[in-house]
């Protein structure tokens, strides 16, 4: 039975755990108001890329001299993943998530005697990551987005990749990330950037159109162009998504030790008020029968 | 004249201008090219310069961009730029001092990627420098 004096201070440090908690989940939930507002800003630019890759790509479709990043390399041997995590913690399963399905994935690619190399993007995932897999990692990028995601931060990213490609230390390029559903939910996101899936034919009314369309300088020049700038805007538009899932699955994690936090105060308080009535029955009945064995 | 092209400037962090006007003249890597409602069907790159932007007949806004793609149909003009800001914004000091950036950039450029990068660097800088005149 723990004495009076340890129920209280007890109480005292869960009221300032919960004081803490309760804050962050105000500063999160703010944070991801901001996030989520520059990701749906970003879905413009990304829609009209894709749109004029399409175009692209089909224009490009059987002829020879299509850029490598577009086609492949011709073999899968090396894969490169790149992990978006957070570079803090207490965000519920939002970090662990992202590196589960990143070993299931090296795992699954190394059974099938691939070769893996891991790129992480965010502390937390290079941390989690480096004890099973840290002979196959490269250094990565950290606080990444301190102050929100900005392009020319995943442009970085996009150039780094891009050397490696162009120096052909990997075949094929995917990005494992935390796609933003709602404050609540998120789904990882397995997505290969490099060789880049074309998106299909949405309007087959439009494809007629797209036969005539002129390229200045030439289809080959502007694809060879485009595609290191379409990476770039894909990581970008993962790093925002991530950013954008990390403070809704921090907000959602601090709401709940809140509540957690709330309800052992209640348990705890009244705890203590037993125990403090208990003492002062005790005490009464001990000056009572003292007084009556006068 | 009644007919109008939609014209769109896209920027990586947000949609920067959806309007309709006359014409834009667009500075497009073999050159400059005049968008007007049912132009051909064009893709284009864009080196860095100065989009005009035509109404009545006069030049109503002018908007400097750091190089991007340019999409044409019949009825809209798109965009994609980098870096893009109107032209009254731009500075003597700032294109001076992308300049000097972008000359360091050249000089500490270790591998053909770096070097391409620092070239690209240094044809904004121009462009900013023959904007302003």
């Amino acid at each position: 039975m723990p004495s009076l004096k340890d129920l209280r201070l007890r109480i005292t440090s869960v009221k300032s755990t919960r004081k803490i908690t309760s804050a962050m989940k105000m500063v999160a939930a703010s944070k991801l108001r901001r996030a989520q507002t520059a990701a749906e800003a970003a879905r413009p630019f990304a829609e009209r890329m894709e749109r004029m890759l399409g175009t692209l790509a089909g224009a490009m479709a059987g002829q020879a001299g299509a850029p490598a990043m577009l086609t492949g390399t011709g073999s899968d041997q090396v894969h490169l993943i790149v992990p978006v995590t957070a570079d803090r913690g207490l965000c519920g399963g939002f970090n662990s998530s992202i590196t589960r399905a990143t070993r299931l994935l090296a795992a699954d690619l190394l059974k099938q005697g691939k070769k893996v190399i891991i790129l992480p993007v965010g502390r937390k995932g290079r941390e989690a990551l480096r004890r099973d897999y840290g002979h196959l990692m490269i250094e990565g990028f950290d606080n990444l987005g301190r102050k929100g995601i900005t392009f020319p931060e995943a442009d970085q990213v996009a150039t780094r990749v891009t050397q490696m490609f162009a120096n052909g230390e990997f075949d094929v390029c995917t990005v494992v990330y935390n796609r933003f559903i709602s404050a609540i939910s998120q789904n990882v996101t397995r997505q290969q950037l490099i060789p880049f899936p074309v998106p299909a034919e949405t309007d087959p009314v439009d494809a007629s159109a797209r036969a005539v369309y002129e390229f200045e300088p030439g289809e080959a020049e502007i694809l060879a162009e485009i595609l290191p700038r379409n990476l770039a805007t894909q990581l970008f538009r993962s790093l925002l998504e991530s950013q954008a899932s990390e403070q809704g699955a921090r907000m959602t994690a601090m709401d709940n030790a809140t509540r957690n936090a709330g309800d052992m105060i209640n348990a705890l308080a009244i705890k203590y008020n037993r125990s403090r009535q208990a003492q002062i029955t005790k005490e009464l009945i001990e000056i009572i029968s003292g007084a009556e064995a006068l | 004249m009644a007919e109008k092209i939609q014209f769109e400037l896209v920027s990586p962090a947000k949609l920067l201008l959806s309007e309709p006007v006359e014409m834009v003249v667009v500075p497009g890597e073999d050159g400059d090219f005049g968008a007007l409602p049912l132009h051909a069907p064009l893709i284009s790159t864009v080196r860095p310069g100065v989009i005009d932007i035509h109404n009545n007949g006069k030049v109503t806004n002018r908007i400097f961009i750091a190089g991007g793609f340019a999409e044409v149909t019949g009825e809209r003009v798109t965009v994609l730029a980098e870096e893009a800001f109107p032209l009254e914004e731009l500075t003597s000091e700032m294109a001076a001092e992308r300049r000097a950036a972008a000359d360091l950039a050249v000089s500490d450029a270790q591998t053909d990627l770096d070097r391409s990068r620092a070239a690209r660097q240094v044809a904004i800088a121009e462009a900013m420098v023959i904007a302003l005149r």
